[in-house]
């Protein structure tokens, strides 16, 4: 539990923005404007990851989500044909509303539910040190195979979107 | 002079060498005055944000007449010298100028992405200046992750670029942003290996922590690392879309590039994030390379920003340098040194620092040797690795093509036999 | 009750953040017709999935609390290549088939 105001202000104010947005990821009906809302919901996240006291992760989502995803998809936008640029749904957009719904009633009732324990630890001081402690450390295993998996991704990336070249007419 | 008159000049200059002071006596008030803590923040923020704001305006106006008189003397020209002495009114009247004009905007733009682009490439500017150290105890965002910040504060750049690219609805605004987003990717790279090495040297991402370990060891990590210096200078002069690497505004290629529809004080802010990002960037150099408000005893005389604004002009300076005197690259010669230079060497950099901290802790030798011997060291084999890759990588130089190229569809014109003395020299027969 | 909503941060309204986002992310990649869409709901899920797991490293009792954001970053990482590669489908298809809409996209419907 936070009892600092000013924190707690920040974090309704956060949290109104980012939520506000995703449901703006929704409703508007260009995708460009659903990516850019998107690119705006990743920074409010990030936001929220420095109320909850972590600055690293924090500054990892707004380089990687808002300086290289977002990027990405605007890139993807932009590759596809301007009729194909619109956010609509398809049939089953009711029976997701549905299945979003329920998802949501359940988490909200799990969350109420338990009896979570609550530690009564204040914020970390800075955690970039103790993170990088971690990785190298409990964690060195999966942080190869993280660095493994980027490389795969890369490739793969790579593969899918070369074009066959075309054979050379002299 | 008398002695009180003495004491009191040497107490003043005491309390403007650290404007952190100020403020300490400002909340100080406050807190004596018995006013609410958050009250304290609040003054505080709006103290150091307000100095830092209009710091970054008289800079943007001032940037403006030093490039434009540095950049004319150096090409012989006489720059503007009609407004005021040396020019000085010359930054006002454009910018009377440019509030002036008439804001146009295609009809077929995208309106509300064509109006936050402008506004969305000047805040990351701006927000990289809250966590630069200006001296000791003054930094208004003290950040344990201060690199990684500016790295991931910067690259919301390339987005904005993008929104204005899109948004104009113009082939040569979306060439442009494609030309600036394939450069941001590539040179993103080479930047956070360069500054990585940095940062496994002080053993720190804090920004003050950095210009720390330079004050403590008495060396400025440029003597240390002069091959990320190189690579940082080369690499962020081409993300910050300066002459030699503006292929995004090449007026000649595509008239304006990203900003090519924009007009009156939207392109104004296009202008002047420009400017700023300049400055910050030189800021940063400053600060990581050349120890920031530290500067051996110095400091101890003079305020420290005041030494921190000196390196950012000094560094600034070389920036409006290589902008008077260099060529502009072609899109694909960019691209290739990003990624067949930059990228190699920074590679080659990193494990080089790794291998010589790991033997700094574990040798146990003293600062005192150590650090002359990385710096002889480090120089020696900067100098050796930009020779070796020139040596290696460089393509030869070619007067004559060696060999006919052919496009489909085009026909391509014979080239003119060589003479005998073309012959002797390039060893190409005629054709 | 003002004192329970606005002065304070809880666990548990950091969990409600977090389920929203996941209820809106989960609705955007059922529902989209549009391949980018689709992945930008799946972008939306795994930061919900983030913002829940540095909550419960900052509020619950744990022997190594920062394991939390050790995952989160994790899970940034796969998003990252998650997302290039999801982006280089998404033109590859459209290469072959002239569309990213997903209902169109149905070579292998029975």
């Amino acid at each position: 539990m936070i009892n600092d105001t000013g924190i707690a202000v920040a974090f309704w104010v956060l949290a109104a923005t980012t939520v506000g947005c995703a449901l703006m990821v929704v409703m508007v009906r260009e995708l460009i404007h659903a990516v850019l809302f998107l690119a705006l919901c990743f920074v409010g996240v990030a936001g929220i990851y420095i109320v909850l006291s972590a600055d690293f992760v924090a500054v990892a989502q707004i380089l990687i989500y808002a300086g290289a995803i977002a990027v990405l998809m605007t890139f993807a936008v932009m590759l596809t044909p301007a009729a194909d640029r619109e956010n609509s749904e398809t049939a089953f957009w009711a029976p997701a509303a549905v299945l979003a719904g329920l998802v949501l009633v359940v988490i909200t009732y799990v969350t109420y539910a338990t009896s979570w324990h609550i530690a009564g630890r204040g914020a970390f001081p800075a955690t970039a040190a103790s993170l990088g402690e971690a990785f190298l450390k409990p964690y060195v295993v999966p942080f190869e195979v993280a660095s493994v998996l980027l490389m795969t991704a890369m490739i793969g990336a790579i593969v899918l979107t070369k074009e066959d070249e075309e054979p050379e007419s002299a | 002079m008398t002695p009180a008159l003495l004491t009191l000049i040497t107490k003043h200059w005491y309390d403007i060498r650290d404007l952190s002071n100020l403020s300490h006596k400002i909340e100080q008030l406050i807190a004596d005055a018995g006013g609410p803590h958050w009250l304290i923040y609040v003054v505080s923020a709006i103290l150091g944000a307000g100095g830092i704001v209009s710091f970054i305006g008289g800079v943007a106006i001032i940037n403006i007449w030093v490039e434009r008189r540095v950049v004319g003397r150096m090409q012989s020209r006489l720059g503007p010298n009609r407004l005021g002495p040396f020019g000085l009114l010359q930054p006002v009247a454009d910018a009377i100028k440019l509030m002036q004009k008439e804001v146009l905007q295609p009809r077929t733009a995208y309106g509300l992405i064509f109006t936050a682009a402008p506004i969305m490439f000047t805040v990351p500017g701006i927000l990289l200046f809250a966590v630069l150290p200006w001296g000791r105890n003054m930094t208004l965002a003290h950040l344990d992750v201060g690199v990684l910040f500016l790295l991931a504060a910067s690259s919301l750049g390339a987005l904005a670029v993008f929104m204005a690219g899109y948004s104009s609805n113009n082939k040569y605004s979306l060439f442009g942003s494609m030309r600036v987003i394939a450069m941001l990717v590539s040179y993103e790279i080479p930047i956070v290996l360069a500054l990585l090495g940095i940062v496994l040297f002080a053993g720190t991402m804090d920004l003050n922590g950095i210009v720390l370990f330079q004050a403590k060891y008495w060396a400025p990590m440029v003597m240390l690392q002069p091959l990320p210096f190189f690579i940082y200078f080369i690499s962020v002069s081409a993300e910050l879309n300066r002459t030699p690497a503006d292929i995004a505004e090449a007026e000649s290629e595509i008239v304006g590039g990203y900003h090519t529809e924009y007009s009156g004080m939207k392109f104004g802010l296009f202008y002047a994030a420009e400017l700023i990002n300049a400055v910050v960037v030189s800021a940063i150099i400053s600060t990581v390379f050349l120890g920031g408000w530290w500067a051996y005893k110095l400091d101890e005389l003079v305020p420290g920003w005041m030494i921190y604004i000196g390196k950012i002009y000094t560094v600034y300076f070389l920036f409006v340098w290589t902008r008077g005197t260099l060529p502009r690259f072609r899109v694909d010669q960019l691209l290739a040194f990003a990624w067949k230079w930059m990228t190699p060497m920074a590679i080659l950099n990193i494990v080089l620092v790794a291998a010589e901290v790991l033997l700094w802790e574990q040798s146990g030798w003293s600062a005192g040797f150590v650090i002359p011997l990385y710096i002889a060291v480090n120089n020696a084999l900067a100098v050796a690795t930009i020779f070796a890759f020139m040596r290696l990588l460089a393509p030869k130089f070619e007067r004559f093509p060696t060999r006919l190229r052919y496009y489909a569809g085009i026909d391509v014109p014979s080239l003119p036999a060589a003479t005998a003395a073309d012959t002797a020299r390039t060893g190409v027969q005629a054709v | 009750m003002p004192d329970l909503l606005l002065a304070s941060v809880r666990l548990e309204h950091v969990l409600l953040l977090g389920g929203w986002l996941f209820a809106i992310g989960l609705f955007l990649a059922l529902s989209k017709r549009n391949a980018i869409g689709v992945l930008m709901g799946v972008e939306l899920m795994l930061n919900a999935v983030n913002v829940t797991l540095l909550a419960f490293s900052r509020f619950v009792v744990s022997p190594r609390p920062l394991d939390g954001q050790v995952f989160a970053l994790f899970v940034i990482t796969v998003a990252a290549a998650e997302a290039s590669v999801a982006l280089a489908l998404a033109i590859a298809v459209y290469r072959h088939r002239r569309t990213v809409n997903i209902d169109e996209i149905d070579l292998l419907r029975w």
